[in-house]
């Protein structure tokens, strides 16, 4: 994995099953990465996740197929109970994995000293985004990979990557936090579960549809956070996607519903040096799996070639049906 | 329980300008019975309305005043120049500084230095490797169960601070909600916070109360109270109670925990004179009393 011998963006792909892995790997993954099941990585979703025995399969059939397998272990482990996190990382190591994803430092630490040859890569909800915050995690943490918080522009990317001592990887397709990844308390502030707390942002048996004439009202628990219009599109119930009033009007004061699509940006991320794309998604299907990263890795494929982008249309397969650069975009911030 | 416990008047979130700022450092330098004072900017640099030098004659008279004096730092350091600024910061400040990001933990190696809230600090292990790398008092992040604050607070005793008063910050980014709430960018905000010197609401479109926005932060509409945790707090080995400036008289605040902490009154009076020290807003133990009641009903339509 040095960075001179890069002729092609690693494309780093979503499995939230068994059968969402073996799809990505069929569809020309790079690496996968996925979590256990349980509260130690950020999509602790009823139904996701591998048991022990499951990731040790995923793990050999991503080897014996020339691909990496990375185990996220990025939620924030909880005071008195730390174990559980240096367990998934203990057995993400005995099983295998290439790499393993995380955002704490304390944990980071503890793997570092028990596991000193396991690569570790610094998760996008660690939030670190500079670099002398990247710098304290390398030096500090032995880390070797940063996944970079959705939060920067181009010109950012431009400036940091090529100064970095570790190799980056970037979020091109997907959901989209509005909010730094891993400094974000909203869900927790209406249903008391939250990505940092155990793994979940907007848990589903909090989310209540319901009707007001003819609009369809969006509810978190008691809070209303959405009024949709028939034949408008409803993405997932985020609060930070949600309408509100503000100034006496309505607005969706953070973000429109819609998920980040980079793939034209891939010549211009390649150039600067970063090393992987990422595409998010773990909560996603095996179809939207295998459709994605076959675009995603066609647009590689596309990029490392100097040829022009021709990336098929995903654009049913977003969030309220839109795509936005996110920071990317002239005027985002 | 050791040690008599510190009341930390934490940082002004909001962008008041610097004759405001300088107001009213200058009447908690005389009036408030405040044991350490955090000043600084913490949201956006574009406000920042304060000079260092500016700063260290704040600093000055607050010393005066008898209360220690540190400067806080940026929450979420993204562009060139917000690095600089907070590179220059280190290098220039002659006293304590808070890390709110791993960048300003990295420019501080070595040096003895406080942790805000802003940085996640959930478990025993991390707030450990923390204090071992020279910090002096972890504030924790305002998401923490009662119970997490006293396992973390039993392992450091003393060393940890908790937010008592004060709207809690829940969210921050990189894009500016106020400036966009207006159609402009965070570049062209022509400073739109400066018109909201306690945050601008943000309501539900059944027009409760929910969310304060402020710049690239998000924080409660409530404010956070929790007199009625401070027993157990302290008895678990909190060493600081952090209060947060609102756009209240925060001398009079500062009072009234005050008075709680020599036990000249209890936690029911704390709430009252709060309540009528906070008109139109809703106190909320917050995390500490469980989960937070985020967008409460108008009492009329409860029922």
């Amino acid at each position: 994995m040095e960075r001179a011998a890069v002729s092609r963006l690693e494309v780093v792909c979503p499995a939230g099953t068994p059968a969402a892995l073996e799809a990505a790997v069929a569809a020309g993954a790079d690496s996968v990465y996925f979590g256990f099941r349980d509260g130690t990585n950020a999509r602790n979703f009823p139904g996701l996740n591998f048991s022990r025995e499951e990731a040790e399969e995923a793990i050999a059939h991503c080897h014996r197929h020339g691909v990496r397998a990375m185990v996220a272990v990025n939620s924030y482990p909880q005071a008195g109970r730390a174990e559980l996190w240096q367990r998934a990382v203990a057995d993400a190591h005995a099983l295998g994995a290439d790499a393993v994803i995380l955002a704490d430092l304390g944990l980071a630490r503890w793997a570092r000293s028990r596991f000193p040859h396991l690569r570790l890569h610094l998760s996008v909800q660690a939030s670190a985004a500079n670099p002398e915050a990247i710098a304290y995690w390398t030096e500090r943490a032995g880390i070797r990979r940063v996944v970079l918080p959705r939060l920067f522009s181009m010109e950012d990317i431009r400036t940091l990557v090529p100064a970095l001592p570790v190799e980056s990887e970037v979020f091109v397709f997907g959901g989209l936090c509005v909010m730094a990844e891993g400094r974000c308390m909203l869900s927790s502030y209406v249903t008391g579960r939250s990505p940092n707390l155990d793994g979940v942002c907007s848990p589903a048996e909090w989310v209540r549809y319901g009707r007001e004439g003819p609009m369809l009202t969006v509810r978190l628990g008691d809070v209303l956070i959405d009024r949709i219009p028939p034949g408008d599109k409803a993405g997932y119930p985020t609060l930070c996607k949600g309408c509100y009033r503000v100034r006496g009007r309505a607005m969706r004061p953070f973000e429109e519903p819609a998920s980040l699509d980079l793939l034209s940006r891939l010549p211009e991320l390649m150039a600067v040096g970063v090393r992987a794309i990422k595409i998010e998604g773990r909560q996603r299907g095996r179809a939207y799996v295998e459709r994605v990263v076959r675009a995603v890795r066609g647009a590689a494929e596309q990029a490392a070639r100097g040829r022009p982008l021709d990336a098929p249309d995903l654009r049913t397969l977003m969030e309220g049906g839109r795509a936005t650069e996110g920071a990317l975009a002239r005027g985002w911030r | 329980m050791g040690g008599t416990p510190l009341l930390v008047l934490g940082p002004v979130l909001y962008g008041w300008p610097l004759r405001r700022l300088r107001d009213f450092y200058f009447k908690i330098a005389d009036e408030a019975a405040v044991d350490v004072v955090l000043l600084g900017e913490v949201i956006c640099t574009k406000r920042t309305s304060c000079s260092t030098a500016t700063w260290l004659e704040i600093r000055e008279r607050l010393e005066r005043g008898g209360k220690t004096v540190a400067m806080s730092t940026l929450a979420l350091p993204t562009e060139r120049r917000e690095l600089e600024s907070l590179r220059a910061l280190c290098r220039e400040w002659p006293g304590l500084i808070e890390a709110n990001d791993y960048a300003t933990l990295h420019l501080l190696a070595g040096r003895p230095h406080l942790v805000g809230a802003f940085i996640n600090v959930y478990h025993e292990a991390t707030l450990a490797v923390l204090l071992e790398e020279g910090a002096v008092r972890v504030c924790l992040p305002p998401e923490l169960s009662l119970d997490s604050v006293r396992l973390l607070a039993r392992s450091a005793p003393g060393r940890v601070e908790v937010q008592v008063f004060g709207r809690l910050p829940l969210a921050l980014s990189a894009r500016c909600h106020h400036a966009r709430s207006l159609g402009r960018t965070r570049a062209r905000c022509r400073f739109a916070c400066r018109d909201d010197p306690d945050g601008l609401a943000l309501f539900t479109l059944d027009g409760r109360p929910f969310l304060t926005i402020n710049g690239i932060q998000t924080l409660s509409a409530s404010y956070l109270e929790a007199s009625f945790q401070v027993t157990e707090l302290l008895a678990s080995g909190v060493g600081a109670l952090r209060i947060l400036p609102q756009d209240v008289d925060m001398v009079a605040v500062v009072a009234a925990y005050r008075a709680l902490l020599d036990g000249r009154i209890g936690p029911e009076e704390v709430r009252a004179i709060l309540t009528r020290l906070c008109p139109g807003r809703t106190l909320t133990g917050g995390y500490l009393a469980g989960r937070p009641d985020p967008a409460p009903a108008p009492a009329a339509a409860k029922g």
